[in-house]
């Protein structure tokens, strides 16, 4: 570690990775509701676990970015950061706020949160992913500008490379779009249509750039190529992620009523969204290829390795299945769509997560790589995350074909309800893979637990 | 090194090709800009085939001649990009700089002329839901004047980049050249394929 301020991450680190835990969890008891209607009734509702589900995913995914930040940020800059006090003050705020939230869900009827929340004065509740109470929200605001102005002021105030600049970027966009939050017209229609500059424009724009970055900085270090070889690829890549994500915006407003000219755009700039990941993934393998350097954390190659081919095909040859207007008249809202959404996020940014903690955490502990022991461990919770995902996702792909022929296409369509349960077998199956994964996980973060030789090299630092 | 080995060497490197002009990177951007326009336009092509009267009728409202004097300034433009290049290659700097400035005035008469074209079709009436064709033709054309004021702003990089081109490298000029050439030749399709072609 060459700056002691990116200790800060590690907080972000542990959190990240907890809350993913609970992330996985949640999805097992949906993910058995779906077969098991009444499991957990009424305590848990399904509605209420599926909320939980999708909002840990943001938040630990927004708090390792930020803990991604507080490591790289420093190192890039050339300088301790701006304010790790104000890094360790925030970390805790998000997770309070977070937990506060969480247990809101969980232990009131949604209707009583939003009204013990004050959602009446500033009405921002009630949608998809952004379920979380108004006061949250603007919780979530102070800490991303408190976030930003922390990392800001690390970077205009050192060295400023293409890699921390693409970050902070990325890091900007999702703050100024996530204000979209608040704003909540009465029209359905306005709503979906800037409702979706929050979601898409969140995943299919700004944090593909905060992925670019962090994969950028972990292959320049693992593989010792220059800098401005890599930059130039990062170039490449974010400008094809703007070209194609933002009017990509359109494959959500086929059906919400806006101008039929959104089915031509939404379709063709969509239908190029996987450019930018292909790109990515020659541009991972090219950079592990002509290494000029071995670098001993093979895990943390690995894991950047597998985030370039799991995003491709996650979020580009998945989200392509079903984003062309002709063929998303059918699969829009069905399990095609969940098993796209699984294994784009996994792949695109709980790898690009799990890489950087991966290859910080060692160094953090001041060795470049864990012992080759803990390093096999590791590789098998990547494997067996990565194969469980792909199997999750071939079954909801096959429920999903399930869905659309007998639920839309054939010429008897037959009931949701009715077509639910001939999509059992499946299901069943999906839910097998997620406990494999949630033992991948577990695996994950055991692997990074102290040994003796930490606790030995701690006790000797403070002695 | 043994002699032979050497001459062997030389005799493999006078087989290779000369080796691309610019960056890699900046020739994957370029592949995936045309696989954008591909898409783009092979869509105009299906939707004509849908409904071919339509794109007929509607086609004879724009203004070929614009069109075609637009096909004259980029044309027009890329030749002097290629003179530029020429100058950078036989050392004559200030030269090299002279052909680009015109090169970017040949995209300030493109977009000028299209601003003239887009005022002229907006003042009809003519929106983005009027029918299929005009979405294509309004989205085609826009996204490619996109392209030209993007191109231009790389030309202006490389201008300013002459006064340090020992820094700044051949190289990087070159990869500036290619994406202009890109523009021009996104453009010598698509005036033929929306303009004229019935």
């Amino acid at each position: 570690m060459q700056y002691e301020s990116q200790n800060t991450a590690r907080l972000y680190f542990i959190g990240a990775i907890a809350l993913f835990i609970g992330q996985i969890l949640f999805g097992l008891i949906i993910g058995l509701q779906y077969v098991i209607g009444d499991f957990l009734f009424p305590e848990i509702p399904f509605n209420v676990a599926r909320m939980v589900h999708t909002n840990l995913l943001i938040v630990w995914l927004l708090m390792g970015f930020m803990g991604a930040s507080y490591y790289l940020v420093p190192e890039e800059a050339g300088r301790e950061l701006y304010s790790p006090f104000l890094a360790k003050l925030m970390f805790w705020v998000f997770l309070i706020a977070g937990a506060l939230t969480v247990i809101g869900y969980l232990s009131v009827p949604y209707a009583t949160l939003a009204d013990i929340t004050g959602n009446g004065i500033l009405p921002t509740m009630g949608r998809e992913f952004l379920e979380q109470p108004t006061i949250t929200k603007i919780g979530i605001v102070i800490v991303a500008l408190a976030f930003l102005y922390n990392v800001g002021m690390t970077v205009l105030t050192g060295r400023k490379t293409v890699v921390s600049l693409v970050l902070l970027t990325g890091l900007l966009g999702l703050a100024l779009l996530f204000l979209f939050a608040f704003y909540n017209p009465h029209n359905l229609v306005h709503d979906k249509y800037y409702w979706w500059w929050v979601v898409h424009l969140w995943v299919e724009g700004v944090w593909e750039l905060i992925l670019a970055a962090i994969l950028a900085f972990v292959l320049i270090k693992t593989t010792g190529l220059d800098r401005e070889v890599i930059e130039k690829w990062l170039y490449v890549i974010i400008a094809m992620t703007l070209i194609t994500g933002i009017i990509g915006t359109g494959h959500h407003y086929f059906w919400i009523g806006v101008p039929g000219y959104w089915q031509w755009w939404g379709s063709i700039f969509s239908a190029m969204e996987p450019i930018p990941f292909f790109i990515m993934t020659l541009f991972a393998f090219n950079a592990v290829n002509k290494r000029k350097r071995e670098h001993p954390n093979k895990a943390a190659v690995l894991w950047a390795l597998g985030t370039a081919v799991l995003a491709f095909l996650g979020a580009g040859v998945w989200g392509f299945l079903s984003t062309l207007a002709p063929v998303n008249y059918y699969t829009h809202g069905t399990q095609i769509t969940a098993s796209h959404g699984h294994m784009a996020f996994y792949g695109a940014y709980v790898m690009v997560v799990l890489t950087i903690i991966s290859y910080a955490v060692p160094i953090l502990r001041g060795q470049e790589a864990k012992s080759n022991g803990m390093q096999v461990m590791e590789m098998w919770s990547f494997w067996l995350m990565s194969v469980s995902m792909v199997f999750i996702t071939l079954f909801l792909t096959g429920a999903g074909v399930v869905q659309v022929y007998l639920q839309r296409f054939t010429d008897t369509p037959q009931p949701f309800m009715v077509v639910q349960q001939k999509m059992e077998i499946f299901y069943w199956l999906r839910e097998l893979s997620g406990v494999i994964f949630l033992i991948g996980a577990i695996l994950y973060a055991l692997s990074f637990l102290p040994t003796s030789t930490h606790k030995q090299q701690a006790s000797t630092t403070s002695a | 090194m043994s002699d032979a080995i050497k001459s062997e060497r030389k005799s493999l490197k006078k087989d290779l090709p000369e080796p691309l002009p610019g960056d890699l990177a900046m020739w994957f951007f370029i592949f995936a800009e045309l696989f954008v326009f591909m898409i783009f336009f092979a869509s105009y092509a299906y939707a004509r085939s849908q409904n071919v009267a339509l794109f007929d009728t509607y086609q004879k409202t724009l203004d070929r001649n614009i069109g075609a004097i637009n096909t004259a300034f980029l044309i027009t433009g890329s030749l002097f990009v290629v003179l530029s290049m020429a100058c950078i290659h036989s050392g004559q700097v200030k030269k090299a700089r002279g052909w680009l400035v015109l090169a970017e005035g040949m995209g300030v008469g493109f977009l000028s002329l299209k601003i003239i074209e887009f005022s002229d079709k907006l003042s009809h009436g003519v929106s983005l839901s009027t029918n299929t064709f005009y979405m294509f033709y309004l989205s085609l054309t826009f996204f490619h004047f996109l392209h030209v004021i993007l191109g231009m702003v790389v030309l202006g990089i490389m201008i300013k980049a002459m006064s340090r081109i020992e820094e700044f490298g051949v190289h990087g000029i070159e990869s500036g050249a290619a994406y202009w050439h890109m523009i021009d030749l996104v453009w010598i399709v698509l005036f033929p394929l929306v303009y004229v072609i019935h």
